[in-house]
């Protein structure tokens, strides 16, 4: 197990190498002067543009430019912002209220989602299966930003129930609608997984095994069905927070949130490529270990599944 | 036909006593949009400690859902039990509160299914999976359920049982799998032991040291059993008794060689005879001509007579009358004493 780890773990460096090259390569690529904008009204001096050009390794070949730039990530310095702020403390901030958000949006998620996917599978054809199905599709069809304005609207302006938008430090309480708007697609999907992989392993012959063993219909559904139920769901979950992490540029955009998303579409809007790049890098990682845990569990949930 | 059941079950035999389940003018229906299916339609059986029950059919003829609905776990809906009566020692379990039911099944009626393999829990150690039966039904704490547990993976010869207790199904061969199957179904001593096509899924040579397993253990708890199979060779060996069941109802009851030597019913001796024999090498091999019914459209009278070469105007109105052959020996046929005289 630690050894497929550890194995893992070597082959992050590849990808994280390659997805990094690529965003910077990506970046240097975009049209227009990085100094553009960056003095006013007035074109910046000569001086101030060498001087620019030099601090970023410009005048370099792209590959040489990369490899510079790779080694201050490896000292741990992302570069600056534009605004002349470390990106690295930035970053760190912002990272904390988009985990506050993720972990919102994914508690909405995986209690009401799996939820529903249970009782759905469990009166399956049934009423409650009918409007889990309905309601689901309804959410799924329906774009975060028409849900998101809409919620914000009725249940914040109008009915004051939740505040419309967030402070620059958001509390738990503030973060609940946006929360629960970034995670209704994925609760969604989620709950459909789970009742198709609940309402098939109901009809497995393990479960009538279990039943002709004299278990109690809930230690059946509970114990039995479930455990292999979650391992398609873990999966799901895992690789959905790890997109969560990533931050929401739509959701974090309607509610004012200011976590990674806004700041990577900041950047973008305003061709901060240190700043891209730097975000990118640190959500690849975020994403890649992610991934690892869920392999790691998986092998816990399904002992088919060696990793050695 | 319930009627002449009813007055075979209460002539006195020897062994009465010894009487663990009786099974009386069972029906069960799956409902479904397409309309009813009449799975099993008055189905009389009856089982004694220590003996043997083979219970014959092709796929469709409703010898699984006999002994679904015997375990009680079929599922309902969409199944329905409309008419009969499940008897485990004079208790009728179909009347039983869920909780008294529970409380019989696994623990006092025990059954093995014919894929080891999906009928196993793939995500939890073959151990804890027997273990499970002490916890739940006997309160055992984890420690003396996993030592029950190893107990019971010796006693239906696993090699190493204290190493592979931690072990999971996938880890084990067919044959191994059905052993674990028979340690957890006689984990508590049951009375009745339902065997559904216990070796189909298994290679020729692991069937046989499986059946033997099953044999033996039955004759060391002194347990009924109850053997489905569609295999008559399997039959012949192991069993006292055989129902032959066909379109939900049994067609012909008998012991074992009165069976084999005087078939009372044109369907029994079509299945003898489509036996493969090496005497009969080249010869193209008998089959019974027709399909088994649909469960959906039972044909009028006698469910058989579509195929039957004996079929008069009789058999396509009326179900046939039980007619007794001989000592314990019962043919549901409208000419049952010309057949079996051949």
């Amino acid at each position: 197990m630690s050894k497929y780890a550890l194995r893992r773990l070597i082959q992050m460096i590849p990808v994280v190498l390659g997805v990094t090259f690529l965003i910077y390569a990506l970046v240097y690529a975009l049209p227009g002067d990085p100094t553009a904008g960056k003095c006013g009204e007035r074109p910046c001096s000569p001086a101030y543009v060498a001087e620019f050009r030099k601090t970023y390794n410009l005048n370099d070949p792209l590959p040489l430019q990369y490899v510079k730039y790779l080694g201050n990530v490896v000292q741990g310095d992302l570069g600056e912002s534009q605004y002349g702020q470390p990106i690295r403390d930035e970053l760190a901030e912002r990272f904390g209220t988009t985990f506050k958000l993720g972990v919102v949006a994914l508690v909405f998620e995986v209690v009401v989602g799996l939820l529903a996917g249970v009782l759905a599978a469990l009166r399956r054809g049934g009423f409650l299966d009918n409007l889990v199905l309905v309601s689901t599709l309804f959410v799924i069809a329906i774009p975060v930003f028409v849900t998101g304005r809409a919620l914000q609207l009725y249940l914040g302006v109008r009915a004051g129930l939740f505040p419309a938008t967030v402070s620059f430090e958001p509390t738990w309480f503030e973060l609940l609608l946006p929360g629960f708007v970034l995670g209704s697609t994925s609760l969604a999907y989620l709950a459909r997984l789970m009742r198709t992989n609940l309402g098939d392993n109901l009809s497995a012959d393990y479960v009538r095994t279990a039943h002709a063993k004299g278990l109690s219909t809930r230690r059946v559904v509970g114990v039995h069905a479930l455990r292999n139920s979650m391992i398609p769901v873990v999966t799901f979950i895992g690789y959905d927070f790890g997109a969560l992490l990533g931050g929401a540029i739509i959701t974090e955009g309607i509610f004012n949130v200011p976590g990674v998303g806004q700041y990577v579409f900041r950047a973008i809007n305003d061709r901060d490529g240190q700043v891209v790049v730097g975000t990118v890098t640190a959500l690849v990682l975020v994403y890649l270990v992610a991934n690892l845990v869920v392999d790691l569990l998986y092998a816990y949930l399904d002992p088919r599944i060696s990793h050695d | 036909m319930t009627t002449s059941m009813d007055s075979r079950a209460d002539r006195p035999r020897p062994g009465e006593t010894d009487r663990l389940l009786e099974v009386k003018d069972l029906h069960v229906e799956f409902h479904s949009r397409e309309g009813v299916a009449h799975a099993i339609n008055g189905v009389d059986l009856h089982l004694d400690r220590g003996e043997t029950l083979a219970v014959l059919g092709e796929s469709g003829s409703g010898k699984s859902v006999t002994a679904q609905a015997i375990m009680g776990i079929l599922d309902m809906p969409p199944a329905v039990i409309p008419r009969g009566q499940i008897l485990f020692q004079g208790r009728d379990l179909l009347t039983m509160k869920p909780r008294e039911r529970r409380a019989v099944r696994g623990a006092e009626i025990a059954m093995i299914f014919q894929d080891a393999l999906s009928s196993l829990n793939p995500v939890f150690p073959v151990g804890w999976q027997i273990a499970e039966m002490f916890r739940q039904h006997r309160g055992l704490n984890r420690s003396d359920a996993k030592a029950q547990a190893i107990r019971l993976m010796e006693l239906v010869n696993i090699p190493a049982a204290k190493e592979r207790v931690n072990a999971y199904p996938h880890q084990f061969s067919g044959g191994m799998r059905q052993r674990i199957m028979i340690a957890m179904a006689v984990a508590l001593d049951p009375k009745v032991l339902i065997a559904d096509e216990p070796t189909t899924a298994l290679d020729v040579t692991v069937q046989a040291q499986v059946m033997d397993l099953l044999k033996e253990l039955q004759a060391q708890f002194h347990m009924g059993l109850i053997l489905i199979t569609h295999d008559l060779g399997v039959v012949a060996d192991i069993a006292d008794r055989i129902n032959v069941m066909y379109g939900g109802s049994i067609m012909e009851s008998a012991d074992v060689r009165d069976l084999y030597a005087h078939p009372g019913h044109p369907y029994t001796q079509g299945l003898l005879d489509s036996i493969p024999r090496l005497d009969m090498k080249g010869q193209e091999l008998y089959a019974i001509k027709g399909l088994p019914p649909s469960l959906m459209r039972m044909p009028s009278g006698c469910p058989f007579h579509p195929r039957c070469a004996h079929a008069q105007d009789v058999c396509r109105s009326e179900f046939p009358p039980r007619v007794e052959l001989g000592p314990r020996h019962e043919s549901a046929c409208h000419f049952a004493q010309e057949v079996v005289r051949g």
